[in-house]
């Protein structure tokens, strides 16, 4: 059974119980992870066009936001957050669609990979362009505001090179001084590409960064699944309950290339064998056996039953049409009565 | 009774504001200043908690606007100064123009750029974009040049679904009156014969309107007429009605403010000489500002714009072709 939109976003509240969260997060996590690595391999098979971008390492993060966020909430993940995407309620089938082009999916061929959401469910389609959506969560929680809905949370996900952008600038100090409901969670995962943090930023943590905005820190280590789900829960309940913006910074070890065409041997090995080269989801399966929350015979059910949603999701999409040009409107206008029409040659080439 | 340019686009906010409880004013000194040009003077207070300063973060002022597109709102985003729009020009081109055509969301925000040339106003305070915006899809650019169309098409563009570029010229501010606002308005996409004749066409829009039937009056002393064609929007450009117009006079000189390299006038002569080769008796012409940045003293600004008096030359040297 796949999530949906609407099947999938349920409130979480503080009184599930710890380690029904922890393994619903783990659920997410392995699902994204299982998920990217089909994705990668559909690359490597040459079966997708342009870029596969994966969220190694940054599921137990990515999947603490999705699942802290609620329906009504304005999300606006980044490049690495496949996990926090399906915990927030996107169809997997959103994801494999865009990556195989499928004229099904919510961008229809017009957009690819990482660059899809469904804004009329609170999910933002990423530009390319870092820290550009910080803005954009903020004028949609404005409107909220305008619209007196109360209780609304606007996520924006970031990586550590983002924040040196003047995006990253002008929507964290905009969303402080209208006292806005966001949570900016930057994945500090030691590289922008190939560019070493110490050649990203000077400052001594990025969390550091927040009182210069005057909006809330929080730190937390992204290898651990429970800090992640214990901070970020909170910094969204501080934002929900009207503590104006949050800044969450993780750390942790970006365990991929920034694409499947970038071999990351520019890693530092050092950081590699460092607590934060961890890979979360090993540290989190180990947490559940250690705590007897699931045991070796449930996780291997569960690996089988999250493959096999992943391989009916592939297997779906693979049979469905690629966007046909000739049937493409070509209109990049809502208003088509106010489109231009270029002349052209006619097609023989005869004047 | 007289209305001015201005008092226009701050009536059509005013109305904007009080129709559809969806539209909301946002940008850098537009609240209890009313704007550094006034055209939001007193709206914060008629319209409390409508019209919201902001602070000096152009990304920011576009990217919010986008967002509460996105959740059902209207939002009109002053840009203090056209020149000014480039520090949020990413997120015009990147993100509202491409919204609708990824995502079929609409993103109905308008954006003001006070644009063009006014004495004193030097490299940084004088720019006029349109040809800029208008070269990306999913933009719309308006190129107000009377009151009517400043007051009917910022409405029209608040009411219309996509991003608007709405390039109001600050030369016609002050200088530009009109008895009353108009009441009935062409629509967005047509141009407009300013001015009928038969022997030129001068292809113009905003303040270069002005220069170009000052052009015309004075070329009538000699015997021949122009006809001025107002484009109004210079996306769409209403190609019908220039090749129409070229097909009564058969001689073409566009006109325009912003600097030379390719741009409105650029793509005026391309579509005639695409759509309309046979109808022309000389070759398309076309004046603009000259390949520098806009200077600031009045002597040296004075002849890096187009005015009345080269266009009227200019018309005088393709009518002897």
């Amino acid at each position: 059974m796949l999530e949906t939109v609407e099947n999938a976003r349920r409130p979480e509240t503080a009184a599930a119980p710890f380690p029904a969260q922890y393994l619903k997060a783990f659920r997410f996590m392995l699902l994204a992870r299982v998920l990217d690595d089909k994705i990668a391999s559909l690359g490597r098979a040459g079966k997708i066009h342009g870029g596969v971008f994966l969220g190694r390492g940054q599921e137990a993060l990515s999947a603490s936001l999705g699942m802290a966020l609620q329906p009504g909430d304005i999300f606006a993940p980044l490049i690495r957050d496949g996990a926090g995407r399906l915990a927030f309620g996107e169809p997997m089938l959103d994801a494999v669609r865009t990556y195989l082009g499928s004229v099904l999916g919510p961008m229809r061929g017009r957009d690819g990979n990482v660059h899809r959401g469904r804004p009329r469910n609170g999910l933002l389609p990423m530009i390319s362009h870092l820290g550009a959506m910080i803005s954009v969560v903020n004028g949609a929680l404005m409107a909220k505001r305008f619209q007196n809905v109360q209780g609304v949370v606007g996520a924006a996900c970031l990586g550590d090179g983002g924040t040196s952008t003047g995006a990253f600038h002008e929507g964290l100090n905009q969303a402080a001084v209208e006292h806005l409901p966001l949570v900016l969670v930057v994945a500090d995962n030691q590289y922008a590409y190939s560019t070493p943090t110490s050649r990203q930023f000077a400052c001594r943590d990025l969390a550091d960064k927040a009182i210069g905005y005057g909006v809330t820190p929080h730190s937390l280590d992204g290898t651990d699944l429970e800090g992640c789900l214990k901070v970020v829960f909170a910094a969204v309940a501080q934002a929900r309950a009207g503590g104006g913006p949050q800044l969450v910074v993780a750390s942790l070890l970006r365990l991929c290339g920034h694409g499947e065409h970038d071999d990351a041997q520019y890693v530092d090995p050092l950081l590699k064998q460092s607590p934060l080269g961890r890979d979360c989801l090993i540290v989190a399966e180990e947490r559940l056996l250690r705590e007897g929350w699931a045991d070796v015979k449930s996780l291997k059910a569960l690996r089988h039953t999250v493959t096999q949603e992943v391989e009916e999701a592939v297997a779906t999409v693979q049979r469905e049409p690629a966007p046909d040009p000739y049937q493409e409107n070509w209109c990049a206008l809502a208003s088509r009565h106010l489109s231009e029409t270029f002349a052209s040659p006619p097609p023989d080439g005869t004047a | 009774m007289s209305i001015t340019y201005l008092e226009a686009i701050r009536e059509a906010q005013a109305k904007a504001l009080a129709d559809d409880p969806r539209v909301f004013i946002y940008g850098q000194d537009v609240g209890a200043f009313g704007g550094a040009f006034k055209a939001t003077k007193k709206l914060a207070q008629d319209f409390p908690g409508r019209v919201l300063d902001a602070p000096i973060s152009e990304d920011a002022i576009i990217g919010a606007g986008i967002g509460a597109a996105i959740e059902g709102m209207r939002p009109i985003l002053e840009i203090q100064y056209a020149d000014f729009s480039t520090p949020g020009f990413n997120q015009i081109i990147n993100q509202a123009a491409t919204l609708y055509w990824r995502t079929r969301v609409p993103c109905p925000i308008t954006i003001r750029l006070p644009s063009g040339g006014i004495s004193g106003g030097g490299p940084f305070h004088s720019q006029c974009l349109e040809g800029l915006y208008a070269h990306y899809p999913g933009l719309i650019v308006l190129t107000p040049a009377t009151v009517e169309d400043a007051y009917s098409m910022l409405l029209e563009a608040v009411a219309l679904d996509d991003p608007v570029i709405f390039c109001e010229h600050k030369h016609l501010y002050y200088h530009l009156k009109a008895p009353a606002l108009p009441t009935d308005a062409m629509p967005i996409g047509k141009a407009r014969v300013a001015r009928a004749g038969r022997d030129l066409t001068i292809v113009t829009y905003s303040a270069m309107l002005h220069e170009a039937l000052a052009a015309a009056e004075e070329v009538a002393g000699d015997g021949a007429e122009i006809e001025v064609v107002d484009l109004r929007s210079v996306k769409p450009l209403d190609t019908d009605t220039v090749v129409a117009s070229v097909a009564r006079t058969g001689r073409l000189l566009c006109v325009g403010e912003a600097f030379p390299w390719g741009g409105v006038t650029a793509e005026v002569i391309a579509r005639v000489a695409t759509e309309g080769f046979g109808l022309l008796d000389a070759p398309p012409q076309r004046l603009n500002a000259k390949d520098t940045p806009i200077p600031y003293h009045p002597n040296l600004w004075s002849m890096h714009r187009p005015t009345a008096r080269n266009v009227s030359a200019a018309a005088r040297q393709l009518l002897r072709m």
